[in-house]
């Protein structure tokens, strides 16, 4: 139980916190204001800034787009390439499918698809219906020479290596299943997996060192830009200082300034790209490989919340940064 | 109140100030009188800390100016009010806003802004301009609003750094009343100018500079003492 004399110092305690919270509120609310107020006063130069703003994002923007695009166009390569294993014409299809699930409880492996011989000879035949002399060749064939076949994809072009030493391995002969391989046909693939392989690796490193160049680029231009409208108010902060005013009562309106830079400038972004990408998505759907509105709209929010971080976080850094420069003179 | 103990202040190859001692009592209104480049701002500045002494030391009371943290700097300089030749105000603030500011600087709630800034305005006879900006007012208008802005904390010491070099007669007899009148009131005010007609009506202490140097200490009307 409390002393009696404790009851007093712990109200008188908790009535300076109550205080120190009221001030430290106001203030807060009187940085908000005067960085809003600052914006609204210095309205050409804040815009200036905006729309570098905007630039700086727009980049990011079409960055995010241009991902977009490569990955998918990356992801149809991917689809096109498949290990093949040939059956010769005994297999019977039980061990086939026992192999089949086998396969297919690799964590490697995407899909796997079972063609029988008919199928496959079909198949054959609709690809070639063009090619007579195939067909005829093949109609005076006595037997199908097409085989049955299981089309293997996996999760990345890298893992095919895998799924190949899989098939040397003991599982497929524990299910007699060796005996009935014609071939796979990974081996003939690998330089064409190999080579894309390195295609797609070099792309990504590209885009990454790409995205970062630009990115970089802009950050710095907007960052001057940002610094050179704190430079013009730079006697106003030496001001300010002398006026007894705290590091943080000068800087904060110049973070508040640079977050209202980030917030326009991002719905400014998110707005022009609208018309882009619709016109993208009418006119350049084949070219690109994939409908740019559709991937905008579907990664609208994700697009948004980046730009936003991306845009306020300049904003605030760079007017953090530049005032500081001030501060300490 | 204020304690130059030889002081100097060198820039790379020119002596602003050599070897000043003087004293500042609590409630005097001294003036510092000199031509261009005799070292008078130079020691406003060394007593706000914007400058480093070369040599000697600056006490504000019992604090050295110069040995304390920064924060504590922030403190000390809320309890000088100071104004300048070119006023210094923020210039995207208005009137009324300019003295909030520095109101804010300090930790003032909004209900003492709404009631003291409507009140020093009226006693710097600017009630009418509080919602001008600086652009909009004239020379003498700037410097009583600068004046207004450097009492409304009530602070223990006014700098006033040439605060008539730029007004027109009539401007710089009342900008010179104005600071009387404050000094009537119990703060203490250091007034630097080159005008010498500035000097002779307020009729208060001078401490006259030259080449960086302190020549002559009038410290009572009238009676010189040659240094």
């Amino acid at each position: 139980m409390a002393k009696l004399s404790e009851i007093p110092s712990t109200t008188a305690r908790k009535r300076k916190c109550d205080i120190l919270r009221f001030m430290a509120m106001t203030t807060f609310k009187r940085i908000i204001k005067a960085g809003f107020i600052n914006f609204r006063r210095n309205s050409s130069i804040s815009w200036a800034a905006v729309l570098q703003v905007v630039n700086t994002l727009a980049i990011i923007t079409l960055i995010l787009l241009l991902q977009g695009v490569l990955q998918s166009a990356l992801g149809q390569i991917k689809e096109k390439v498949d290990v093949r294993i040939y059956f010769t014409p005994n297999a019977p299809e039980d061990n086939i499918m026992l192999l089949k699930s086998s396969l297919e409880q690799l964590p490697e492996v995407a899909e796997v698809t079972y063609t029988n011989a008919a199928d496959a000879l079909k198949d054959f035949r609709e690809r070639h219906s063009n090619d007579y002399p195939t067909i005829q060749a093949l109609d005076e064939l006595p037997e199908n020479p097409i085989y049955a076949n299981l089309s293997i994809r996996a999760n990345e072009v890298e893992q095919y290596a895998s799924i190949a030493d899989f098939m040397k391995s003991d599982g497929p002969r524990v299910v007699g299943s060796p005996a009935y391989i014609d071939k796979v046909n990974y081996y003939q693939n690998k330089l064409i997996i190999d080579r894309l392989n390195a295609i797609i690796r070099g792309a990504q490193k590209f885009g990454f060192l790409l995205t970062l160049y630009f990115i970089l680029t802009s950050i710095i231009v907007t960052f001057n830009m940002i610094r050179l409208t704190i430079f013009i108010s730079k006697e106003e902060i030496g001001v300010m200082r002398l006026v007894g005013a705290s590091k943080m009562h000068v800087r904060g309106p110049f973070m508040i300034e640079g977050a209202i830079y980030g917030i326009i400038g991002t719905l400014i972004t998110l707005f022009v790209f609208l018309p882009v990408t619709i016109w993208l998505g009418n006119n350049m759907t084949t070219f690109l490989g994939i409908n740019m509105y559709e991937y905008y709209i579907s990664n609208f929010l994700q697009i948004f919340v980046i730009l936003l971080l991306s845009g306020v976080g300049l904003g605030i850094i760079s007017s953090f940064l530049a005032v500081r420069k001030y501060l300490n003179k | 109140m204020i304690y130059f103990n030889n002081v100097s202040k060198v820039y790379r190859d020119a002596t602003a100030l050599e070897d000043v001692t003087f004293t500042v009592e609590p409630g005097e209104f001294v003036s510092i009188v000199g031509h261009s480049g005799a070292g008078k701002t130079t020691l406003t500045k060394l007593i706000l800390s914007e400058e480093m002494p070369t040599d000697g030391t600056v006490f504000f009371e019992s604090v050295n100016v110069h040995k304390i943290k920064n924060e504590d700097l922030t403190k000390l300089r809320r309890r000088i009010g100071m104004v300048f030749q070119d006023f210094k105000l923020l210039p995207h603030k208005t009137a009324y806003e300019n003295i909030a500011f520095a109101m804010e600087a300090v930790g003032k709630s909004d209900e003492e802004i709404h009631s003291d800034v409507p009140h020093v305005l009226e006693l710097v006879d600017l009630s009418h301009r509080h919602s001008h900006f600086p652009h909009q007012m004239s020379g003498g208008e700037k410097q009583r609003l600068a004046i207004a802005r450097a009492i409304i904390n009530q602070p223990e010491l006014i700098i006033a750094d040439e605060p008539t070099g730029n007004l027109d007669p009539v401007n710089t007899h009342e900008i010179v009343q104005i600071l009387k009148r404050i000094n009537d009131l119990g703060t203490t005010v250091i007034l630097t100018t080159h005008n010498r007609g500035v000097i002779d009506s307020i009729n208060k202490r001078v401490i006259t500079m030259e080449n960086g140097k302190i020549i002559r200490d009038t410290k009572h009307h009238g009676k010189e003492k040659e240094v």
